[in-house]
């Protein structure tokens, strides 16, 4: 199997790349659950993308803590990883979480906004490596760390009947 | 005997999401349901990944929290971690989730969670999540 993140990265050098992540997360949480989330675009490199999950008292987790919900931090961390997919590849393309496993370290702070940054350090012909981690704050004190595999839903190649 | 109701179940972020409790078993575990609506719409027409894993973390906590009411125990949920496993797409129609204990211990749990919509025995993700069960602040 060749190596298809080097191909790629090769003939994006010297070129604008397509896909904005401060445009593209407008796009994305105009609606849905991002966009019932609150989620905004926060900072990008060439293979990452960090998003904001602004508090909402409405998104608290065990009755009678101020704490933030550990479902949120998920839905973050899967939008980010998509988000950083997308950078990577430098193009929109559906995909689909196969799996996602986060580890919660550290409670978030009361009245804090959460950041999301996720890393895409792999990309093959049908499936995205990611690996990210939730702070609210300073990101070399986490609240999370993740690992994700995301498969591209429709890859290149024969097309499926009924697909 | 105290039974749960359905909102003692839920946290606020569960029910912001629209999770409810759609009924229980014969051995009480609770079976969770959200309907499929904006607030849980990724890519058009299927539920967003983060959703689905939400509703799956709602049904662990909601059987831990059973299952520790009936042994008179109490104690503060913290999660430590979940992997989800994402086996189809989400449709446009409602999903469920329950939850099974592997292992209860004195300061951690371990579970199992399923999600599905048509069929139970079809679902369209699972997970395995460590809970810890701290004291409860005075």
């Amino acid at each position: 199997m060749r190596n298809d993140s080097a191909l790629l990265g090769s003939a994006m050098t010297g070129k604008t790349r397509k896909f904005d992540p401060a445009e593209a997360t407008k796009f994305f949480t105009a609606r849905g659950h991002s966009g019932w989330l609150g989620l905004t675009y926060s900072d990008h490199g060439d293979d990452w993308v960090e998003l904001e999950l602004p508090w909402r008292e409405d998104l608290l987790g065990e009755e009678g803590q101020r704490v933030l919900a550990s479902g949120p931090i998920l839905s973050l961390m899967d939008m980010a990883s998509g988000m950083a997919i997308w950078r990577t590849m430098d193009e929109f393309s559906a995909i689909a979480t196969l799996d996602l496993r986060v580890d919660y370290v550290r409670p978030a702070r009361e009245g804090a906004s959460v950041f999301g940054r996720s890393q895409c350090y792999r990309l093959t012909r049908s499936a995205a490596f990611v690996r990210g981690l939730a702070h609210d704050g300073d990101a070399e004190d986490p609240v999370a760390h993740i690992q994700a595999v995301f498969m591209k839903i429709a890859p290149q190649g024969p097309v499926v009947p009924n697909g | 005997m105290a039974e749960p109701t359905d909102m003692d179940a839920l946290t606020p972020y569960a029910r912001s999401l629209g999770i409810r409790l759609e009924r229980r078993e014969d051995d009480g575990t609770p079976v969770m349901r959200v309907e499929f609506d904006e607030t849980v719409e990724g890519r058009p027409g299927h539920y967003h990944g983060g959703a689905t894993g939400g509703l799956l973390e709602t049904a662990g906590y909601a059987l831990l929290r059973t299952e520790l009411e009936r042994r008179d125990r109490s104690a503060l949920l913290k999660p430590i971690n979940i992997t989800v496993q994402y086996l189809a797409a989400g449709k446009s129609q409602a999903t469920y989730a329950k939850a099974r204990i592997t292992k209860l211990g004195r300061r951690s749990a371990n579970l199992t969670v399923d999600a599905w919509q048509d069929d139970p025995q079809r679902p369209i993700a699972t997970a395995v999540m460590n809970v810890l069960m701290a004291e409860p602040q005075g």
